[in-house]
């Protein structure tokens, strides 16, 4: 705890918020120990820390939407006790989720109603609702169901719900992670607003340009217990990186990326149609991925890329054979295990009820996906299940990604996100897959076993496999990738080869410039 | 004072194995309640009901003869309900099994041969898979829910059965009784022992269908895909089970054991096909089947405790002038505790005191 | 003659109505019970025995509502704070409303019971056709309708019915926002046990007024498809509830003429209409997923 606060508006009086030793835990884990923060009028306060670091769940705490296990909350100098979100509110905190709690078979303004505590007339509110998405550059329509609403509409109304009850205190939590370079920068342009009219923010991220930009103050989590606080303007991203994870975290090892070889994953035309009435249709992608060569799909949640992984991984058909070619077999009308069995692997993005089914042992998740391509060392022939060599491969997997559990053969829902992430990469990688295809690789991982997990990929396309990765996280992929094609509303970008890729060019795909650029449009970009 | 409810991290054997066991003691304290608030001696009540049943060899038969269909049925329903499906119509596919498996000695009285017997039990359970394929095959088209049209289609083949008794297949010399003719001896299950009793060989299909069931479950990888599909469906479609396929064997399954049952009792118990050939077993099966934990083997057991719960219904009517309908309140009540005990295999129950400014909570733990 | 059947038709539809009305709120809210049968058949047998030993006909629908209220807390104990299976548990309930019901019920059978009569307003009953359909219907009839419009209101006019819309679609977020989903929930099932124990005992004194077991008959089960059929929407409910109340009259009085149909046949028609109706309304999936009450049946715990 050193560096020296500074006054940052002239009329400071003291903290608008502290907490003292605030506590919290679940049974034998200590989601946050004795955290002190201190969040000054009119800051914007970065709080930091990877994921599993404690910062939803000090931030619920704050919010009233948990009870602190033990510590004091201070609110302008007077301590508190805040007991449920409508006392949070009455306060003056507001907090904007990053998982929003909107509800999709409400409108727009129905939805706003609901989060404020007074009884004022449906018709006020929606006046008022108005002139608050004027005055802060944050279209909607009071109308619209939020179910049809994209990602960026959807936050939009949680700002305004939240602005509505005048708070003085904001949290925002990882506001950016859903939104394109461009549509944050607009949503920076709103927090120097509130910032100019005397309120503060807390803003929660792991995103360190981003803080470096925007933040006067930040406190660092590691582990549920505060390691810094400091002036991030002061400080490198390295720096503050190394504070939130603790050790050097290796940085990951790469060649040169090598010339092209064999094309493993083939895809022409792809198209397909939305399989329920929230579902993104995707069209006419294309793509080929060559041995030894990673390849990344760029993209903001929400535009088809749980879609496009289904069809891909044979969960979704094809209507025509050729339409995706696997090791140069024709396997559109290949169901999952059909595509197994030629060679691909596929890791989904949700860990607990796609990946893995929870409540089963992670031996038994092993043969989830491995019972076909491994019936002959898994199986005997009338279909009895060799339950000690499958215990055997699990335990080979789990040694091999050091994976921690507790107990021998624990339960998928008993793991970390982390943990379970590396067991089921493992999993695949351990069939040595000539086609890869992942979904979100690190996405609630913690840092360590995220770069174990990105040198996995990379050490497996050294092997001359061909991997697919879609991820949100441009960083990862920057770091990981030969070439990078952005998805936007079900349709895919020409992938742009790593050296010519910027994070505003694949920024101005994401928020939806016309794929298929010509070359020199894009070079203008630049 | 508020109780909540802590996850655990794993589920608790020690629970699992507890639960039904907790449920049955909790079931035996509300039922002495019960009988007192009646005016009777409740610790003679009890006697009566779950005892004395147990103390005659021909009384054993009878607990046999009422466990059979019950095991027989809750065996399939546990393939159902693991695969999340819910089939609460196994009372009717029950019937259909029986009428189906009844054709031969009704309509083809003059038919009589050793292969008679083995045909009628083959038709039961096709007849009882049929009318089970329907529910399922609406569930896979239409999407329709199945607990639903499964149940309203018990009360269309209770109907068809009063129609059958009382119209095309009444006994021709019966006085005009809603009843078939008696079946010939070709077409009666035989009993098994059958110097001391009247258990009939459907009790022998029970225990087989049982074991069978429950080394499909715990060993091999059909008994993985069942569990899997019924646990995370998405899981099961990423390792490539067809949900679909498994609608359809489960119901098929389920229905055929059904129907097995079905014309069982009606060979071996009755005799012939009557407009009532079943005290509920289609839905006593179902308490069976959670009582059992889902588990073959433990259906095994539980069937045996609510056949006992049917027989004692009987004996407290005879001995103590009770209704014998107690037992169908008894069994109404168990199912509500083995569900309520189930819970604390997943969560600990925590009962706490409001909060007060910065103090610590105060918490007993159970 | 035609309008003597369309009160018939009032009188088949209202249990349903009613019964079907409470699990919408119900649903609506987020929870599936299933015990709609059971406790119907509770309400039933207890409306008639307190009427007869009475001979109150209020007292019996009062004490209707209170039976089936205090077993949809039973449900509402075991699904929301103990967080059992909802399928399980609303089985459970029906299960053993039936059999309580039939061992309470035993000493009522063939007994004759308090019928309660239709109500007659001085000139307005007295009108041609529309004067008994509209104006001289038994008491609870009324209340049927003030129920759906009440319902109707509550659930799309006001801040507690949008409260509650809001729980039934996403619990987590519901909690997050500060609503006390359980205590919305508890109140919800309550309301829906209240209305099925209404429409049981509506059975026991208005229909026909005598005590038989299981004289439900699965009543409770078709409004539970009701509430399917209705895509979760009020009015619809009174249409659907109408439709079976015709169904229904309409094979009695084929029974009663002799057509020359086996009688069993035209009994089954109410159920085979049920599950016609439930294979045409799921069959558009666009349909069920828009209306769905999304957290229709899940468990929900919440973290504090």
């Amino acid at each position: 705890m050193g560096g020296v606060v500074k006054a940052t508006l002239e009329n400071e009086a003291g903290p608008l918020l502290e907490t003292h030793g605030l506590t919290k835990t679940f049974g034998s884990l200590t989601a946050c120990n004795a955290v002190d923060l201190a969040i000054g009028r009119g800051e914007i306060h970065a709080l930091l820390g990877e994921n599993g670091a404690g910062k939803s769940t000090l931030v619920k705490m704050l919010f009233g939407a948990l009870e602190p296990s033990g510590g004091t909350i201070l609110w302008k100098g007077r301590e508190v006790t805040i007991t449920s979100p409508g006392e949070a509110r009455r306060l003056g905190i507001g907090m904007v989720f990053q998982h929003f709690s909107l509800f999709d078979a409400l409108t727009a303004a129905e939805n706003i109603i609901l989060s404020l505590d007074d009884s004022a007339p449906a018709s006020a509110v929606a006046s008022r609702a108005r002139e608050l998405s004027k005055t802060y550059g944050l279209p909607v329509d009071p109308n619209a169901h939020v179910g049809d609403l994209s990602v960026g509409e959807r936050q939009r109304i949680e700002i305004i719900r939240c602005l509505l009850q005048n708070p003085e205190l904001i949290i925002l939590d990882e506001p950016t992670s859903v939104l394109t370079p461009q549509e944050a920068d607009k949503l920076f342009e709103t927090l120097a607003r509130l910032k100019a009219e005397g309120r503060s923010v807390l803003y929660i991220s792991h995103r360190l340009e981003e803080v470096k930009r925007i933040c006067d103050r930040a406190t660092v989590l590691r582990q549920g217990k505060v390691v810094a606080e400091c002036d991030p303007r002061r400080e490198t991203a390295s720096s503050l990186a190394r504070l939130m994870v603790g050790d050097e975290v290796q940085p990951v090892i790469r060649d040169k990326p090598v010339a092209q070889r064999e094309a493993l994953l083939e895809i022409r035309n792809l198209h397909r149609k939305p399989s329920h009435p929230f579902a993104v249709p995707l069209s006419d992608i294309n793509l080929t991925v060559h041995a030894g060569e990673i390849l990344g799909v760029a993209g903001v949640a929400g535009n088809g890329q749980g879609e496009f992984f289904e069809a891909v991984s044979g969960e979704a058909l094809q209507d025509r054979p050729d339409v995706l070619r696997i090791r140069g077999k024709d396997a559109g009308r290949l169901d999952i295990s059909g595509r197994r069995l030629i060679g691909a692997a596929f890791v989904p993005e949700e860990r607990l009820g796609h990946a893995a089914a929870p409540l089963m042992t992670l031996s038994q998740n092993l043969l989830l996906s491995r019972y076909r391509t491994d019936a002959r060392a898994f199986l005997s022939r009338l279909g009895i299940i060799r339950n000690r060599l499958v215990a055997q491969a699990a335990k080979r997997i789990n040694s091999a990604m050091d994976v921690r559990k507790s107990g021998e053969d624990p339960e998928a829902a008993s793991l970390s996100g982390g943990n379970l992430q590396k067991f089921v990469i493992g999993r695949e990688l351990d069939r040595q897959p000539l086609v890869m295809v992942v979904n979100q690789p690190t996405w609630g991982v913690d840092a360590g076993a995220a770069a174990r997990i990105r040198q996995a990929l990379i050490d497996l396309a050294k092997t001359g496999s061909a991997v697919l990765v879609i991820s949100q996280d441009l960083d990862e992929l920057f770091e990981i990738c030969d070439a990078i094609a952005v998805m936007h509303g079900g349709r895919l970008s020409v992938p742009i080869p790593i050296a010519d890729a910027t994070y505003e060019k694949i920024g101005l795909l994401m928020g939806g410039a016309e794929p298929g650029h010509s070359a020199a449009a894009l070079a203008e970009a630049v | 004072m508020r109780i909540e409810l802590v996850k655990r991290p794993q589920h608790s054997a020690l629970f699992s194995a507890l639960s039904p066991f907790i449920a049955l003691v909790l079931t035996l304290i509300a039922g002495a309640v019960m009988f007192s608030m009646m005016g009777k001696n409740p610790v003679e009540a009890l006697y009566y009901f779950f005892i004395d049943p147990l103390r005659e060899t021909w009384s054993l038969h009878e607990l046999a003869v009422k466990a059979a269909p019950l095991i027989l049925i809750a065996v399939g329903l546990a393939i159902c309900y693991l695969s999340n499906n819910w089939n609460i119509g196994a009372e009717g596919q029950f019937i259909i099994g029986a009428i189906a498996g009844s054709a031969l000695p009704v309509m083809f009285p003059d038919f009589q041969s050793p292969i008679v017997l083995p045909l009628m039990l083959m038709m039961g359970i096709i007849g009882g898979a049929a009318y089970a394929a329907i529910p399922a095959w609406l569930k896979v088209r239409f999407n329709t829910n199945e607990i639903l049209t499964s149940l309203m289609l018990v009360y269309v083949a209770q109907l068809f059965l009063d129609w059958m008794v009382r119209g095309p297949w009444r006994n021709p010399e019966g006085f005009n009784f809603p009843e078939t003719r008696n079946f010939h001896s070709f077409a009666i299950l035989p009993e098994i022992w059958p110097a001391s009793g009247r258990a009939h060989w459907g009790f022998i299909f029970a225990i087989l269908a049982a074991l069978a069931l429950w080394f499909v479950l715990s060993r091999t990888l059909k008994g993985f895909e069942v569990k899997v599909i019924g646990q995370s469906p998405r899981a099961g479609r990423f390792a490539g089970f067809s949900r679909s396929r498994m609608v359809i064997f489960a119901f098929l399954v389920s229905g055929g054991l059904a129907g097995l049952a079905g014309i069982s009792e009606v060979s071996g118990a009755i005799g012939q096909l009557r407009t009532t050939i079943s005290p509920g077993y289609g839905f006593a099966a179902i308490i069976v089947a959670f009582l059992g934990r889902l588990n073959p083997l433990g259906i095994i057991a539980a069937g045996l405790i609510l056949a006992l719960s049917y027989l004692g219904g009987e004996a407290a009517q005879i001995s103590i002038g009770v209704t014998d309908k107690v037992a169908r309140s008894f069994q109404g009540m168990l199912l509500f505790f083995v569900l309520a005990c189930d819970t604390l295999i997943h969560y600990r129950i925590r009962i706490t005191r409001p909060v007060r400014a910065s103090a610590p909570e105060v918490q007993s733990h159970v | 003659m035609f309008e003597s059947i369309l009160i018939t038709i009032a009188t088949a539809a209202t249990p349903l109505l009613i019964a079907a009305m409470g699990e919408l709120v119900v649903e609506r809210s987020g929870v599936l019970n299933l015990g709609v049968e059971g406790m119907m058949i509770m309400g039933a047998v207890t409306g008639f025995a307190v009427a007869a030993m009475t001979g109150s006909v209020w007292l019996g629908v009062f004490a209707a509502i209170l039976v089936g209220a205090a077993f949809a807390l039973l449900f509402g104990f075991l699904a929301l704070t103990l967080v059992t299976n909802q399928v399980a548990t609303g089985l459970a309930l029906t299960l053993f409303g039936l059999g309580l019901s039939g061992m309470l019920g035993e000493s009522f059978v063939g007994q004759p019971g308090v019928k309660l009569g239709a109500i007659d307003i001085p000139m307005l009953s007295d009108l041609p056709f529309v004067g008994r359909l509209i104006f001289g219907q038994d008491p609870l009839f009324y209340v049927s309708i003030l129920l759906t419009i009440g319902v109707a209101y509550f659930l799309f006019s006001t801040r507690a019915g949008l409260m509650l819309r809001a729980v039934g679609d996403n619990h987590v977020s519901a909690h997050a926002q500060g609503i006390n989903v359980i205590g919305i929930r508890y109140l919800a099932v309550i309301f829906g046990g209240a209305c099925a124990g209404l429409a049981g005992a509506y059975l026991s004194i208005v229909y026909t007024p005598q005590w038989v077991e299981n004289m439900t008959a699965g009543r409770g089960w078709i409004a539970l498809a009701l509430v399917v059929f209705a895509s979760w929407r009020p009015w619809r409910i009174v249409a659907g509830a109408y439709l079976f109340g015709g169904v229904t009259i309409g094979q009695l009085h084929a029974q009663a003429l002799g057509v020359g149909v086996p009688s069993q046949l035209l009994s089954s028609l109410p159920y085979l209409a049920t599950i016609v109706v439930l294979v045409l309304i799921s069959r558009n999936r666009r349909l069920t997923m828009m209306n769905t009450p999304a957290s229709l049946g899940r468990s929900f715990v919440p973290d504090r």
